[in-house]
């Protein structure tokens, strides 16, 4: 286990490396460089050959990414080209509480609440109940947020005055709700139904049959038995939940005008602020890959028959 | 082979003559599923409807309506109502759908069938080399966060693509190549097709992986059957049911994602009207204050889309999958 764990990290350079070679390379390819972007409207030659050199942009391209490289393996993401004088670093830290706040408060609800609601309609099954959930768990899965959030801010914030409209407070303010169930909701429906289908498949299994022929009762067959196995499947899914969050939080960062990662790396990219969404894809690459590794852990942890070498 | 029962033996179940009695038997089981038979109508209805938009829309998508003008509600002359610009809502809608249904399938064809099964069959087939340098290649694209991927791709390949169709214009003498919107849709295509082609080209190779054991590819083999024939007559056929499923349950998401780019201000450009721009001009907190019904017509048809995609591959699932069965 412990040797399969280090092998994994040792691919993450890989990977990081490949990740920043691609989005650079990709950067590369934007006609113009980013200078005029940045003077705007106070474009000289002149203002442009002190930009560039101040950002290290009259270089060749390979000394360029070698540079930008070097200072990303000390920990440094460089200089923001749309925040004069801002280090990336300390830009993205502060959004990066934020998104992580916010993705926790939808994680949670997907959790929360889409464990038990497909825990327990796969005890419906056979009633009217299962069909109508499964029903409108793809239903409600199926809704794109950028509809589900504004008819939310709609039905919420203009119609009922519940909560404010817009803005961030925290996670412990009130504004956090709508945005977190906004992006939770298909997670919910998603978990559902997959909790369901894994509590069907334990529920049907000899062993369920023998606890239950040795005399259990129902509620220690549920939770020592069924429970516990049905999970097994839904930890690997966990790493996907949670990058499948991240395309919600764009949007919702979006329209409730929060502001976090998702808003931060669509704003670089119109104003062409490449450092930023450089690290973004770095971090995002990291985070991702170690909570896929995370989740494999986590499979060994729970069900002890598998071996990983 | 026809003949043999359906409890026969694993060697033949995958034979090629049974193969289109399956896909046979599977299409009947489709046909008496109510909701795939729903889905299956409500889809053909919004393709037809978005492939025909130019003929059915009652206006055209940039026509002003000047006595509508401040975003009407619906009425019997523009049934969702008028845009702030006096826009009639359900023909930019109609527009919006042809988008979509366009640079999907589009994508969804080149991602899986083109890109995905090809590799998918190189990869399983030959193993080795060939194998590893596209299965790493594929990790790498996974690895990358799904949305972060398509909106980088999206954002840096347009200048580029402008530039190159505004050299063409030029020096071709062709007009209006950028004006069409032709960039828009190859560049949303390559968006798409970046994270489509993985899952495919993975689940082929694992068909093939485990298909090149069974007899019969050895017995072709053997009779010096080529590789060709053996990948695209053997193979593939056996490989079917999965590749449509997966194509099927991948189109919700490919729809989703299209939306969520044009939506970002990345896929198709305004004035060409598109079901994400229209969610983003129905959306914003000023005109759901006063005009929240301009998000309606958009948001159903955005909805409908996903949905019937979404359950027409369960439903496939259901009756393609031997497991599920």
């Amino acid at each position: 286990m412990g040797k399969y764990i280090v092998r994994r990290l040792m691919w993450l350079p890989v990977i990081m490396f490949a990740t920043s070679l691609m989005v650079f390379s990709l950067f590369r390819l934007v006609p113009g460089d980013p200078v005029t972007v940045m003077l705007g409207a106070r474009y000289t030659e002149e203002r442009a050959e002190r930009l560039r050199e101040t950002f290290g942009l009259d270089r060749h391209i390979a000394v360029q990414y070698v540079d930008y490289m070097a200072g990303v393996f000390r920990g440094d993401f460089g200089e923001s080209f749309r925040f004069r004088g801002r280090a990336v670093n300390e830009l993205l830290w502060a959004k990066i509480k934020v998104s992580a706040q916010l993705n926790i408060a939808a994680l949670t609800i997907v959790i929360g609440l889409g464990l038990p609601l497909g825990f327990y309609i796969a005890h419906k099954q056979g009633s009217w109940q299962d069909p109508l959930a499964v029903a409108s768990a793809v239903m409600i899965m199926s809704i794109p947020i950028m509809v589900t959030a504004p008819f939310m801010l709609w039905a919420f914030c203009l119609k009922l005055h519940w909560v404010p409209c817009s803005g961030w407070g925290g996670f412990f303010d009130a504004r956090i709700v709508i945005p977190a169930i906004v992006m939770g909701v298909p997670g919910i429906a998603g978990m559902a139904r997959l909790m369901r289908a894994s509590t069907l498949d334990v529920m049907h299994q000899d062993f369920i049959r023998t606890a239950r022929a040795k005399g259990l009762d129902e509620t220690t067959i549920d939770r020592r038995h069924v429970f516990k196995n049905a999970m097994i499947p839904i930890v690997t899914v966990l790493s996907f939940t949670l990058a499948g969050l991240l395309g919600g939080s764009v949007i919702a960062e979006r329209i409730m005008g929060i502001p976090g990662v998702g808003r931060l790396v669509v704003e670089s990219l119109f104003e062409r602020d490449y450092p930023v969404v450089m690290a973004v894809s770095m971090v995002g690459t990291f985070v991702f890959v170690l909570a896929i590794l995370a989740a494999d852990i986590a499979y060994a942890y729970v069900d002890p028959r598998i071996r990983y070498r | 082979m026809a003949t043999v029962g359906a409890d026969s033996l694993a060697s033949d179940r995958l034979s090629r003559s049974r193969s289109k009695g399956h896909l046979a038997r599977a299409t009947e089981r489709l046909m008496g599923k109510k909701i795939a038979v729903a889905c299956i109508v409500i889809l053909a209805l919004l393709y037809l409807a978005g492939i025909f938009a130019a003929w059915i829309s009652p206006y055209g998508y940039e026509d002003l309506d000047y006595t509508a003008f401040q975003g009407d509600p619906p009425s019997l002359s523009h049934w969702a109502g008028t845009d702030l610009l006096g826009r009639d809502v359900l023909t930019r809608v109609l527009w919006g759908i042809q988008n979509t249904v366009i640079l999907t399938v589009v994508s969804i064809v080149i991602a899986g069938p083109v890109i995905g099964v090809s590799l998918g069959l190189v990869s399983g087939y030959f193993g080795g080399k060939i194998d590893s340098l596209v299965m790493r290649v594929g990790e790498l694209f996974a690895a990358f966060p799904e949305v972060l991927l398509v909106i980088i791709i999206a954002a840096t390949l347009r200048p580029r693509f402008v530039t190159w169709a505004r050299w063409v214009e030029d020096n071709w003498g062709l007009d209006g190549i950028v004006r069409s919107g032709v960039v828009d849709y190859f560049v949303v295509s390559v968006a798409l097709v970046s994270f489509g082609w993985i899952g495919m080209a993975r689940l082929v190779r694992g068909q093939v992986l485990s298909l090149k054991e069974m007899q019969y590819a050895e017995a072709a083999r053997a009779l010096g059957a080529s590789t060709k024939r053996i990948l695209f007559v053997h193979m593939l056929p056996n490989a079917i049911s999965p590749i449509v499923v997966t194509m099927t349950m991948g189109m919700g998401t490919m729809v989703g994602t299209e939306i969520f780019l044009s939506w970002l201000g990345l896929g198709i450009q305004p004035p060409r009207p598109s079901l994400g721009i229209l969610l983003l001009e129905g959306g914003s907190l000023t005109v759901l204050k006063v005009k929240p019904w301009l998000l309606l017509a958009p948001g159903i048809a955005a909805w409908a889309l996903v949905l019937a995609w979404n359950l027409l591959g369960d439903a496939l699932n259901d009756v393609l999958n031997p497991r599920t069965r």
